[in-house]
């Protein structure tokens, strides 16, 4: 059936309500099943032997001793991974990722993998298996990796997207570049250019639920697989795709899932599970220790970023260039690409050049991470986008309303835009009283701006309608944030039913369609576009079911306030059907009554968010405090408004987290120095503060509700707003992130001595 | 692995004498227990000492508070007196990890863990404290400072175990602070810990000064110079000054995940100036 999905403006009584989330008690509980609480009778447990080294040559594993101690079951390396890549050269990275090949890529990389009748015998076999190793130099660092001299990761990548093709192997895999105009002619009629460098260090998403898998291969060639991820389906078509399965015999069940940020789109462990179970013939349990998730999952990219705007004296940007390096870990990505794609997506430019490179470096493979490679990019664009306003005397906040892009702007990236929020979000920060609130000694106020593209996609949903007149709902995206809450919510708003009487899953890959992953901000712009014409057809149905009741042709029924209604006065006897009548008829009128809907989410509307914070820094100790914090972002609609303002807050959370103290502090012998929550610090509680937001509803125009993604946008700004924040405070500007105390200080130290 | 729960110390250092193998004991177990976790982790023996009589206990004796090697660290926090006497080595205790961990974490398996950032040892060394050492030949008494010797080794031998911590007892016009810098507020390691113990004159000159430097050092630092610099003023700036200086001076930190060593030799001295004038108001209010 055709799917009207334009935005229509009416009257809500559902959406826009804050009811409790389903799956909320279970959770607090702890009765919610996550990753690891699944358990199979007879399954094997299954642990990973890791490189200690950060680049290496495997000359030989030994697994004989391995295989033949007490209680193993099964050990696999990459000669149990047979490549039937076909020159997939993204799909031969994930499988050179999951269990290394030839060489160790970087500290933590898989190399062998046990399953045994306990954890003990698992680990005490991992020690029996001898790998023989020929170190390689190694390069960790973005720009060290960029030199003519660094050890060169793989010999067969040659620089992509520069004419001509390069004759002699490098760590830069591609370049990329996007803007239009002419931005030296744009620099010749700036009256204040800078021109600045910057870094950020490497983080990883942090979600406090380690990977966790049960697999189960049987011998008929059919298969299961419980799992934490973010995507369900893409786990079933990868895993299925590097171990030869048919997809379609891969049965695939998602866990409730404690964060995933993008770091839980990517498959590590799931196709080991699944080798070790193919050679045990038992069910395997997989789960990563903390440490292996940091050595060995996730992370982000690192940077070195340049940058150079040009302004008039009164405030018009004339040209913005910048040259963004991302390193991808050891294999290809176009995490630089992001980047450039990203930077100056928040501003209406006459000459604007970004180009991306790609970096390869002997650490884990980068995963994706919420708005991924947009927040170091605004980082230093909006680092430089806040000098220059201070440079030609102007405030903050009126230079980038004075270049913010609009409806009818030619991004940076290419598209123009259709209605966009980054004006009112700059408008509503002005006119904010954090704005005008007072600052104490040692404290000082930053903000930024952030962009996220947003996305769509394929998306598929069920909606049953039951006998008794209450409604289930499957969706084949993966619940991060609340979105159970938000599809019952858009159901009774389409159905006129309550709330209460609707229950939502999370269907397993044999019993939807194919879904793609609840990324790129998706799961409640995509699903609920699905629960919508799902709920229109069931609508149709029961019109049709109530038609045969009444036994009165099926166009003189109308649908009303979760209601049949007979249309005209020649039926004015008739009273209405509600859902729950023409449901308790439907085994009289042709049977069970559904609705299913299956298509492409287009339209998803471009994200924005301004940022305002303030802190207090410690000159003597150059400690930060974050004493106030405000999202202003751009929802389209908020559906269920505590689950948006929880995404604008975690976002916030995270880059205050990245900003502040989060890295990967690699040693010189290139293995990781923090792999856990000790050393690695995540922001804890008391760190923060409470996080005001605010939530702009700009209708996006391609959704029934205008609903746009919100889970990404706001990690966007904040690197840039405390960077920016810390900056006014100690009237020094910080250009590697985190600007962790010791950076503060040694900024301080050196600016007091000239 | 065995587990045994004995009841007197005799049993218990005679355990831990005859272990074959490794042999840990366990008090609030909240780093062994995480050790135990790791893959690398091998025991013959946990001998877990809460049973034994007494230490769970703390004592007001002629020697000063007898802090049981079992007592957790939020204990100390709800003894009055003790609190009163030793603020600063309560409040070191009560900065490791979280409320929970505070609910099991003893001060003894602080100081035998031997970690450098250590957050009660610069505290209990500053206040000159005392560890009750039991072993198969008898007791004996330990300073404090004594018992690390380097990153997770201690001076104890096979068979010894700390039976208690003695704090001595406080004169009038006395006073002690502790004060950590880590990167968050809370639930974290120090990069620097600076211990200030003083007592005063009766006209506010400082008479006694004891400080104690963690995470700058393979073990706690005792800055004796520093400490001696701080005699006879009335911390005055330019005494503060000229502590902070002494502090940065001897502490010998590395560069490494937590900080660097030109961040931990600045911020000893800041956090020493601080440390000290608390320590310094207390010791007046009383």
């Amino acid at each position: 059936m055709s799917f009207d999905a334009a935005y229509h403006e009416k009257k809500l009584n559902s959406v826009g309500t804050r009811p409790l989330r389903p799956d909320g008690v279970d959770k607090v509980t702890g009765k919610a099943r996550y990753g690891a609480d699944f358990n199979v009778p007879g399954q094997l447990v299954a642990r990973v032997l890791r490189s200690p080294h950060a680049h290496a040559r495997i000359v030989n594993i030994d697994t004989s001793r391995a295989e033949a101690a007490k209680g193993v079951k099964a050990v696999v390396t990459a000669a149990d991974f047979p490549d039937l890549t076909n020159g997939n050269a993204e799909m031969y990275a994930i499988l050179d990722n999951c269990m290394a090949r030839n060489k160790v890529m970087y500290d933590g990389h898989a190399v062998a993998a046990v399953a045994a009748i306990d954890a003990k015998s698992a680990r005490d076999a991992l020690r029996l298996i001898k790998v023989e190793y020929e170190v390689l130099p190694h390069v960790v660092d973005v720009d060290a990796a960029m030199l003519p001299d660094a050890p060169v990761l793989n010999d067969s990548v040659f620089t992509g997207g520069v004419e001509p093709t390069p004759t002699t192997p490098s760590n830069v895999c591609n370049r990329a570049e996007f803007g239009h105009g002419d931005v030296e002619a744009g620099f010749a009629k700036a009256d204040v250019i800078i021109e600045r460098s910057y870094k950020t260090e490497q983080t990883h998403q942090g979600y406090i639920e380690p990977h966790a898998c049960v697999a189960t291969c049987n011998k008929d060639g059919t298969a299961e697989l419980w799992v934490c991820t973010q995507g369900h389906f893409v786990f079933r078509q990868n895993c299925a795709d590097l171990l030869g399965l048919d997809a379609s015999k891969l049965r695939v069940t998602s866990s409730e899932i404690g964060g995933g940020f993008g770091g839980k789109t990517h498959v590590w462990t799931e196709p080991v599970a699944l080798a070790l179970s193919r050679k045990a013939g038992r069910s395997v349990k997989l789960v990563m220790a903390r440490e292996e998730v940091f050595r060995a999952s996730g992370p982000t990219s690192a940077t070195s970023i340049d940058v150079k705007l040009g302004a008039t004296k009164d405030g018009k940007i004339t040209a913005g260039l910048a040259t963004l390096r991302y390193t991808g870990g050891p294999y290809p990505g176009m995490w630089a690409e992001l980047g450039a794609m990203t930077s100056f997506a928040c501003y209406d430019l006459e000459n604007v050049k970004t180009v991306g490179f790609e970096v390869l470096v002997n650490r884990p493979k980068v995963a994706a991470y919420r708005a991924p490679s947009a927040p170091m990019a605004a980082f230093a664009v909006e680092s430089a986008v806040d000098e220059l306003a201070h440079k030609i005397g102007m405030d903050a906040v009126d230079f980038r309303i004075k270049n913010a892009a609009q409806e009818g702007s030619k991004s940076s990236y290419g598209p123009v835009y259709g209605p966009i929020g980054i004006g009112p979000t700059l408008d509503a920060a002005k006119t904010h009283a954090h704005m005008s609130a007072p600052l104490g000694p040692n404290q000082g106020r930053g903000m930024a701006c952030g962009f996220w593209f947003n996305f769509g996609g394929q998306t598929s949903s069920n909606m049953n309608i039951g006998m008794d007149g209450t409604v289930s709902i499957s969706v084949g995206t993966i619940d991060v944030g609340g979105s159970r809450a938000s599809m019952a919510l858009i159901a009774a708003e389409e159905l006129g039913i309550s709330y209460d009487d609707i229950k939502v899953v999370i269907g397993d890959t044999n019993t939807l369609g194919y879904n793609d992953m609840t990324d790129g901000s998706r799961g409640t712009f995509s699903s609920s576009m699905a629960t919508v014409s799902a709920a229109r057809n069931a609508i149709e149905v029961m019109r049709k079911r109530a038609a045969i009741t009444w036994d009165i042709p099926e166009e003189d029924v109308y649908w009303e306030d979760g209601h049949a209604k007979a249309a005209g006065s020649k039926y004015g006897n008739l009273s209405p059907l509600s859902v729950a009548e023409i449901a308790a008829e439907s085994g009289n009128t042709g049977g069970p009554i559904a609705g299913h809907s299956e298509l492409i989410a287009d339209g998803a509307g471009v994200s924005f968010a301004t940022h305002i914070c303030d802190v207090e820094v410690d000159p003597e100790t150059g400690s930060t405090s974050v004493i106030r914090y405000t999202v202003i972002q751009d929802a389209g609609k908020a559906v269920h408004p505590d689950y948006v303002e929880g995404q604008y807050q975690g976002g916030a959370a995270q880059g205050i987290g990245w900003a502040l103290n989060e890295e990967y502090i690699y040693g010189e012998d290139g293995r990781l120095q923090n792999a856990g929550f000790l050393d690695y610090r995540v922001p804890v509680c008391s760190d923060l503060p409470m996080i005001d937001t605010q939530i702009l509803e700009i209708p996006n125009p391609n959704h029934p509700y205008g609903v746009r993604g919100v889970g990404e946008t706001s990690i966007v700004p904040p690197l840039a707003a405390i960077a920016n924040a810390v900056s006014n405070a100690v009237g020094v500007r910080m250009s590697h992130v985190p600007v962790s105390p010791p950076r503060i200080l040694a900024a301080l130290k050196a600016e007091a001595n000239g | 692995m065995r587990y045994e729960r004995p009841e007197t110390i005799d049993q218990a250092t005679s355990l831990l004498a005859g272990a074959k193998g490794k042999a840990f004991v366990l008090a609030g177990g909240t780093d062994l227990l995480v050790r135990m976790k790791g893959d690398d982790f091998e025991a013959g023996l946990v001998v877990d000492i809460k049973s034994i009589s007494g230490m769970r206990d703390i004592a007001e004796t002629d020697e000063g508070f007898v802090i049981g090697a079992g007592v957790p660290c939020a204990a100390l926090n709800e003894h009055a007196a003790l609190h009163a006497a030793w603020p600063g080595v309560v409040e070191a205790a009560n900065l490791i990890g979280s409320t929970q961990i505070q609910g099991r974490c003893t001060v003894s398996g602080n100081l035998c863990n031997a970690s450098p950032a250590a957050d009660s040892v610069p505290a209990m060394v500053a206040a000159g404290a005392q560890a009750k050492v039991s072993g198969p030949k008898g007791t004996r008494m330990v300073p404090v400072v004594d018992i690390p010797l380097a990153p997770g080794k201690t001076s104890l031998e096979k068979g010894e175990m700390i039976e208690a911590i003695v704090l001595p007892k406080r004169p009038a016009r006395a006073g002690d602070a502790y004060l950590r810098f880590i990167p968050r507020t809370e639930m974290d390691i120090a990069v620097v810990g600076v211990g200030v113990n003083l007592t005063l004159g009766s006209d506010g000159t400082v008479e006694t000064a004891h400080v104690a430097l963690g995470a700058v050092g393979p073990k706690v630092v005792v800055a004796e110079a520093a400490a001696k610099t701080l005699v006879g003023t009335k911390l005055e700036d330019t005494a503060l000054a000229t502590l902070a200086a002494a502090c940065s001076a001897a502490s010998s930190p590395i560069d490494d995940k937590r900080g660097t060593v030109a961040f931990r030799k600045d911020v000893a001295g800041v956090l020493a100036r601080r440390a000290a004038r608390i320590a310094y108001d207390r010791a007046g209010e009383k």
